[in-house]
């Protein structure tokens, strides 16, 4: 079965530009907004996304990895899977609003993992959730705030993102 | 990764990746709720027929810290005493739900009678048999080597081009064995320095150079100066004349350190005979990694743990 392609890089671009306003919008401006990024993928999501802030509202950009490998419920069910690096912005997470921010919503496990770590790390003020592609069958009552692209799909179909900082190539395909 | 029982059967891949995971375990000493639920409802036994502090601890703590539930049995106290066979004990735990067990056994090759036996299926963690192999002192001291050349920039590298001496008791030391294989698969160059009664009969096989003269190992400016605890437990017969004089043969002082390159380290594996192989100044000085040691035991621990038990039985 071949890939088709459902975001071109024109359309990745929109869509984080677009999450980047919301982002402002909801918050009222870009005072203490913390940016997270789900490795592996919504770590350089979140990098554009604080790079985007910080051209609009100079300094309100700040941006950190949060990586929610040890929290996940299937770590039982597969191979043992290498952790990432969580990295914060100085100054924390606790009383800020943090913004986490993954490539692709699907069952909503990863979400859950990833608000128990930060639990661990701080007390935020207000946690929300952006991603490129939301492609439903979830199976936590989760949802995110800010989505780049809602795509309709069988749980039989594989959605693939590939971003140009580590996979040469910058799509997001489904097959 | 089903058991850690030698750092012989590594590859430098394995070994890289437990160092790497370790990096991500230390930050945990940093959060606000420094314990991760990851290990939840796993049971590991620590199993020590011989005396630690250090060791014993450590492996509680890394298992506490990944939220396991944490039995140990000293030997001194429990059934052990009593004579109860390796193979007895072994189905004890079996019985209770071991997931895990850490072993400390005064015989070498213990670990792997557990981990080959049949008669337990729990992962079986090595933390030092007889003379022969203690891999997670090794882990930790390759990964305290990688943290004081690299600092952040550590993660994914190798030790190569880091020249070691490893100074002292070769002969009791399981220690020395474990970094001989470890420390030479990720890319160090490690010689030996010893008087030639504290050396193994043969070291052919062994890819190290050996010398016996501590003043001539230090000229030649190694990155890292390990030296290796006088085991007078395990000393039945006369290895050198008195202690007054392998302490001025052999042993680390302000003199000695003073010809080695600045950056320099000096480790110690612990617990320290101050003033025998040591002395007190050398090991409270900035080159002394020694707490360190002790410190990044415990993300080491975590990170072998981990990769033990985290994922699905599979291999």
């Amino acid at each position: 079965m071949s890939a088709r392609i459902v975001l071109q890089p024109s359309d990745i671009a929109r869509a984080l530009t677009r999450i980047t306003h919301e982002i402002l919008e909801s918050n009222r401006g870009g005072a203490d907004l913390v940016i997270l990024g789900i490795p592996t993928r919504g770590v350089f999501l979140a990098r554009r996304i604080g790079a985007a802030l910080d051209s609009i509202e100079p300094g309100s950009g700040l941006v950190g990895a949060l990586d929610v490998t040890m929290y996940r419920d299937d770590l039982a069910h597969n191979p043992t899977r290498p952790p990432h690096r969580t990295d914060l912005p100085p100054g924390g997470i606790t009383g800020k609003t943090v913004v986490l921010v993954d490539d692709v919503l699907y069952s909503g496990r990863t979400v859950r993992a990833a608000l128990d770590a930060l639990g661990a790390l701080g007390r935020p003020r207000v946690v929300r959730l952006a991603v490129l592609v939301d492609r439903g069958h979830r199976e936590l009552p989760i949802r995110a705030d800010f989505v780049g692209k809602n795509l309709p799909t069988s749980t039989k179909e594989r959605v693939s993102v590939r971003l140009i900082e580590i996979d040469r190539a910058e799509e997001v395909t489904i097959q | 990764m089903r058991h850690l029982l030698s750092t012989k059967d590594l590859a430098r891949s394995e070994a890289i990746a437990v160092l790497d995971v370790a990096e991500d375990m230390a930050q945990i000493t940093s959060l606000e709720v420094r314990k991760l639920p990851t290990l939840r409802g796993k049971t590991i036994v620590n199993l020590f027929f011989e005396d630690s502090t250090r060791t014993r601890v450590s492996f509680e703590v890394a298992a506490k810290r990944l939220s396991a539930d944490v039995i140990t049995f000293n030997a001194k106290g429990s059934s052990l005493s009593k004579g109860e066979s390796l193979k007895d004990t072994a189905q004890t735990l079996a019985a209770l739900g071991a997931d895990a067990v850490v072993v400390r056994h005064p015989a070498s090759g213990a670990s792997r009678v557990l981990a080959d036996s049949g008669w337990i299926a729990a992962g079986i963690v090595n933390a030092g048999d007889g003379t022969h192999e203690h891999p997670t002192q090794a882990l930790l001291d390759a990964f305290t080597i990688r943290r004081r050349l690299h600092g952040d920039a550590a993660r994914g590298r190798g030790l190569d081009g880091v020249s070691v001496a490893i100074v002292g008791d070769i002969l009791h030391s399981r220690v020395a064995r474990s970094n001989v294989w470890l420390l030479t698969i990720l890319g160090a160059t490690v010689s030996l320095v010893a008087p030639a009664t504290l050396l193994p009969v043969s070291t052919s096989g062994w890819p190290v150079t050996v010398g016996h003269d501590l003043d001539a190992a230090l000229d030649a400016g190694p990155d890292v100066v390990m030296m290796l605890r006088i085991q007078s437990e395990r000393m039945n017969a006369a290895f050198f004349p008195s202690v007054g004089e392998y302490s001025r043969i052999w042993g680390l002082d302000d003199q000695r350190v003073a010809r080695l390159p600045p950056a320099s380290m000096v480790m110690h594996p612990g617990p320290m005979n101050r003033g025998l192989e040591i002395s007190a100044n050398v090991a409270d000085s900035a080159r002394s990694t020694v707490l360190e040691q002790v410190a990044n035991g415990v993300s080491i621990r975590m990170a072998v743990l981990y990769t033990l038990l985290a994922g699905s039985v599979s291999a």
